[in-house]
């Protein structure tokens, strides 16, 4: 397990190692909350025998650590990390976790609700699906930018005509 | 002005993982897309005005009127899928 708030990588993570390494040494944590995603078996009816996912080194770290900064800012938490796993998953698989710590468990889940928004439009990986059928890149998904409106940022990412991206910096 | 150019998804698949560019002083990323659609072929159809995709500029999500310096980095991909 690496340490530091970010992991992009390709190997698989633990929750319960990732979660004890966030809360080591912090008395001041009382509540924790983490997200996993991962890989569906289906997808808009079709079956998927695979994902493989691609990102845009450099640019994902910094831009998930903005993201934390920003979550840090918003909201009373003592840490946060995101595990982002890149290349061929399959289904069942682990693909991200975002994990949170904070004094009190209402920080705790916005933070952790917020990061996972966040990073849904705003981090640069990219899903191809394989199946039966070959393969193909995954859509963005509208109600991906219109959850993250929710915190007030216009993603500006599935939808056209949106706006461009903001800035991060 | 040089300024290096990054693909990634689908637009990598169809141009590859980059190229560097000589473009004019004071252009834009708009301007950069606007030239490589210019040269035609695989270039248009790839970054083609149809087409809804995104861009980087020095590796942070940046609208197409952001101005380039020399030796700036411009990324172009497709909406993003993470997550």
């Amino acid at each position: 397990m690496s340490t530091g708030r970010v992991s992009i990588r390709t190997d698989d993570f633990d929750l319960g190692a990732e979660v004890a390494a966030l809360r080591q040494g912090d008395g001041g944590v009382g509540a924790v909350v983490a997200f996993i995603g991962t890989v569906r078996d289906r997808n808009e009816g079709a079956a998927v025998q695979s994902l493989e996912l691609e990102h845009y080194p450099g640019m994902t770290e910094a831009a998930i650590e903005a993201m934390i900064d920003e979550a840090m800012r918003r909201f009373e938490i003592r840490a946060a990390r995101v595990v982002h796993r890149v290349g061929l998953l399959a289904p069942s698989a682990q693909i991200v976790l975002v994990a949170v710590t904070a004094p009190h468990r209402g920080d705790a889940f916005q933070a952790c609700e917020f990061l996972m928004d966040y990073l849904k439009t705003q981090a640069p990986f990219w899903k191809k699906e394989a199946g039966p059928g070959g393969t193909r890149w995954v859509d963005a998904r509208v109600a991906d930018d219109a959850a993250l409106a929710r915190w007030g940022i216009a993603a500006g990412n599935a939808a056209d005509g949106a706006g461009d991206a903001p800035d991060q910096r | 002005m040089k300024v290096t150019v990054r693909y990634f998804a689908a637009v990598r698949e169809a141009l590859g993982p980059g190229e560097e560019i000589e473009i004019g002083g004071g252009s834009d990323i708009a301007a950069l897309r606007d030239a490589l659609i210019a040269r035609g072929g695989r270039h248009a159809e790839a970054l083609g005005r149809e087409r809804l995709l995104r861009s980087a500029h020095n590796r942070v999500l940046s609208p197409e009127g952001t101005p380039l310096g020399d030796g700036d980095e411009v990324g172009f991909f497709p909406p993003l899928t993470g997550g």
